[in-house]
């Protein structure tokens, strides 16, 4: 075990023995609290055997929710990666006034109940919501529909990318782009050449967190997606569905579904991790006050 | 007053974050608050003083602020681990922790309960010692602590792999104990991470719904939460529901701020304290 | 039997191949434990009409609880037909003119071609001894049910605890609300739709005795094995009646009039009735219900218009906020 290697103090065994118990503990919490749940998904999943694993999720109304998931993901996430760059370069690039208060308003959907975001769209585009009737004059739909799938998703996960963008952009500071413009890079070239470089980590962190949100979310969605089998239901509503179902197998597949929605966000969190390992030295000089 | 603006964009980035924020986010909360307005006061009052509402209110605050002291306390002692200690399996355990935001909620809601019914993997040894966890508020923490885990983590991590080890060095040479170097000098520096993460696994607890319902046994009173008493609400009017959502929205919103301005105090007192 | 609609399919297919077909969609709004039952009448209605009349026929299925799923219709969810839990959930579209307000006029027996009733779903070997609703409420016993603000049907549920107490020698008001107040001190999880309760009750263990439609405690028995549990019938319960209408505006709209009114016929006729009694609801039609020796036994029933009025008041008096059922947990 390595431990702290230049920590000048000799290591003494109390201290061994402190961080051999510290790990065990966490290591042991961990194992409980998260592993646990993510081993009964995948153990009631196959409990059918892999046979009728593949044929619950070949269902046809299962795969139309993963193809409805992967649909309002494809949508929400790239759109929230735009606003989190701008809302980050805006907010730490710039002096301007009510920018705490702008600050604050980008992290309102967070403390925004889930339910209460489903909510929120209904009453605005419901039949007897503000925009309903001249919706439906025009034959637009979009409640039970995916646009609002996809509104309450954006909505949702909306803070996820500038989260994660603003303290890393306001520590890196803006030399180095004031740097590129001197030396008479264009507004583009300098994003595409120093900023994004700088911020890639933070931004892919960003966006998996708001993907694997947006892929997972329930509640909200629950809300505004009229549960039309096959045609409005993402995989968490499938999953909700098969659950309360009673035909043959739909126990199994609720976690069948439910056990590739957690590979998917395993494969997503592998992928990262991988990364990291894999270009760690051109990670490190870019965190704040690296070694 | 303003630094001259050798970066391009302002116009666009701002105008562009505006808009999108103010269709998305200011113009459904406009509704929200309009429809909760159609309430009168007097009713508002009477919602808001029901026990009932109180009850589910206490709840997913209380609730939710023990979840998030929970995840700072353990949050804590997973990024030391990970940060500072190698050891076999660490990368699998550190790629883990963001688990709870991968896992769709009604997916964690489910196992949790196979989990810990009576009758679960591990109620069926914690429920004849007296443990019982699902069905109870005890549930509905353990959700709660579940969805709002990885925010503590996340934040502090990057903090203390960024922490420069020479000032714990000096501060040991200069006669600290460990104890004192780590309350003294490393917490500080990490107070503002440790703020933000707390500030945000609290918000995700409060509003928590999927996974909660399906482990908390929801008997009014005792084991409902706030978003199931909304839930409840716009089957009958949508106004009772908007003004327990505002209500709802504008504590945690004042919590957020509260807890931004500590942080930025916490953090000046960082910088001079180093 | 299995095979008819299969045969039916391909020869339809095969007599309609020349002929322009069209493909027809239709969507039925229902409650959430009615999956099963849809399933089959989605399958035998389909292979019906096409082969009448050449059509194709997609009937997309919404499950959830009742109320929201009439909430949702009302919000614009363009259902053609709405097979909910009660009354008053249709009654509420009526008030928002998507419907004639006397939709359950226009269909045979109430608008409800099946019904059921509120029995007793218990352990294996009734380890509790219970036979009647009085045991309900002894002390310690525990009761599983849904939240009747979120299930339709756990309003069913409710009403038949209180039409019990009701209908006992020297029953009012004021004793039905003690024995109803006494049965839900008994419950230890509400969870928010009948489904739920079942799964609570089944799968995870927890409970004596399950409140539940007869539909559902026979599917349990038939899913989950008759080695686990045992259905007991109380000594009088209510008439469940699950109505069903079409949403003339939507359907309108959609141009699917004919076919959304033959679908509910369906329900109706020899075939429907059959499938209903398949799925453990008990048939309008004696004939069908005559197939089924031993699965429904006789029970005294009353109904919710005898005991209550109707179902807006039902709703009104015991369920909208602030009602009876609110009370309950206050006073404790």
């Amino acid at each position: 075990m390595r431990t702290t290697a230049h920590v000048s103090r000799p290591v003494s065994w109390q201290r061994r023995a402190l961080h051999v118990l510290l790990i065990l503990a966490v290591v042991c919490f961990m194992s409980v609290f998260l592993l646990l749940p993510l081993a009964v998904v995948f153990v009631e999943g196959l409990r059918g055997g892999i046979a009728a694993f593949i044929d619950t999720i070949g269902q046809r109304e299962a795969l139309a929710s993963m193809r409805l998931t992967l649909l309002v993901a494809a949508i929400a996430v790239p759109l929230n990666l735009i606003f989190g760059v701008a809302a980050a370069w805006a907010m730490t690039r710039f002096q301007f006034r009510g920018k705490a208060l702008l600050g604050a308003f980008i992290d309102l959907p967070f403390s925004v109940s889930p339910v209460i975001s489903g909510l929120l769209y209904v009453l605005l585009f419901g039949a007897q919501g503000w925009f309903g009737p001249w919706l439906e004059q025009h034959g637009v739909r979009i409640i039970f529909a995916v646009p609002s799938l996809v509104l309450v998703t954006i909505f949702i996960t909306l803070p996820f990318v500038a989260r994660e963008l603003i303290p890393l952009m306001q520590a890196q500071g803006s030399e180095e782009e004031e740097a590129a413009r001197v030396l008479g890079a264009t507004g583009w070239q300098m994003f595409f050449r120093v900023t994004l470089p700088n911020i890639r980590w933070a931004l892919m962190y960003g966006v998996l967190l708001c993907n694997a949100r947006a892929m997972g979310e329930f509640g909200a969605v629950s809300v505004v997606s009229g549960h039309i089998r096959g045609l409005t239901t993402t995989m968490p509503l499938e999953i909700e569905m098969l659950y309360n179902g009673y035909n043959e197998y739909d126990h199994i597949g609720a976690f069948a579904v439910a056990s590739l929605l957690a590979l998917l966000a395993l494969l997503t969190l592998a992928v990262k991790t991988l990364l990291e390992w894999r270009y760690s030295d051109q990670i490190a000089p870019h965190t704040p006050g690296g070694h | 007053m303003y630094r001259r603006r050798v970066l391009p964009g302002f116009g666009l980035s701002l105008g562009y974050t505006l808009a999108y924020l103010g269709l998305i986010v200011l113009l459904p909360l406009a509704a929200l608050a309009l429809k909760a307005s159609g309430l009168g006061l007097s009713q508002l009052l009477q919602l808001l003083s029901s026990p009932r509402t109180l009850a589910a209110l206490r709840l997913s605050f209380g609730g939710a602020l023990i979840a998030a002291v929970f995840n700072v306390l353990v949050g804590l002692l997973v990024a030391w681990v990970m940060v500072r200690y190698r050891f076999p399996g660490r990368r699998l355990l550190d790629a883990l922790i963001d688990l709870p935001f991968a896992l769709p909620t009604a997916v964690a809601g489910i196992a949790l309960t196979a989990i810990y019914a009576p009758n679960g993997w591990l109620g069926q040894w914690l429920v004849p010692l007296g443990i019982q966890i699902a069905y109870t508020p005890l549930g509905v923490l353990l959700a709660m602590a579940f969805v709002g885990f990885p925010f503590v983590v996340r934040t502090v991590q990057p903090v203390l792999e960024a922490m420069d080890r020479d000032v714990e060095e000096a501060a040991a040479s200069l006669g600290a104990t460990r104890l004192q170097t780590f309350t003294r000098v490393i917490l500080p520096m990490l107070m503002p991470a440790l703020l933000t993460g707390f500030a945000l696994a609290l918000a995700r607890a409060v509003g928590e719904y999927g996974s909660v319902i399906f482990i908390a046994g929801n008997i009014p009173m005792r084991s409902e939460i706030a978003p199931l008493l909304i839930v409840e609400k716009i089957e009958q009017e949508y106004a009772g529901a908007a003004a327990l959502g505002v209500v709802m929205l504008c504590f945690s919103f004042v919590l957020l701020i509260v807890i931004a301005q500590l942080q930025r105090w916490s953090g000046r007192w960082a910088e001079r304290s180093t | 039997m299995r095979k008819i609609p299969f045969v039916l399919g391909v020869l339809a297919t095969l007599a309609v191949a020349s002929a322009h077909a069209k493909d027809v969609s239709l969507l039925n709004v229902s409650y959430d434990p009615t999956r099963e039952l849809y399933r089959d009448i989605n399958q035998a209605f389909a292979s019906q009409w096409q082969s009448q009349h050449g059509d194709k026929i997609i009937i997309e299925m919404s499950h959830g609880g009742s109320g929201k799923q009439s909430r949702s219709v009302a919000e614009g969810l363009p259902a053609d037909v709405v097979t909910l839990a009660l009354a008053y959930d249709i009654d509420v579209l009526a008030d928002r003119h998507l419907l004639s307000q006397d939709w359950q006029q226009r269909l045979p027996d109430n608008a409800s071609p099946y019904t059921s009733t509120i029995v007793f779903l218990v352990r294996k070997g009734n380890p509790k001894g219970i036979r009647d609703w009085p045991d309900l409420i002894k002390p310690g016993l525990q009761v599983i049910t849904p939240n009747p603000k979120t299930s339709g049907g756990a309003r069913w549920n409710y009403l038949a605890a209180w039409g019990y107490a009701l209908k006992q020698p020297g029953g009012d008001e004021a004793k039905a609300r003690d024995f109803v107040r006494a049965l839900y001190k008994n419950v230890p999880v509400l969870d928010t739709g009948a489904r739920g309760s079942t799964n609570t009750f089944a799968q995870r263990g927890i409970g004596d005795v399950l409140l539940a439609w007869e539909n559902e405690a026979l599917l349990v028995q038939k899913q989950l094995g008759k080695d686990k549990f045992e259905i007991v019938t109380p000594s009088i319960s209510i008439l469940a009646e699950p109505p069903v209408a079409v949403v003339d505006s939507n359907a309108d709209k959609h141009g699917t009039r004919a076919v959304a009114e033959a679908y509910l016929k369906f329900l109706y006729s020899p075939e429907g009735q059959a499938l209903g009694a398949k799925n453990f609801y008990r048939p309008r039609a004696a004939d069908v219900a005559a197939k089924y020796p031993g699965l429904f036994p006789p029970l005294k029933t009353f109904t919710v218009n005898e005991l209550f009025g109707d179902w807006r008041k039902a709703q009104a008096k015991f369920f909208n906020d602030g009602g009876e059922f609110d009370r309950i947990h206050l006073e404790r």
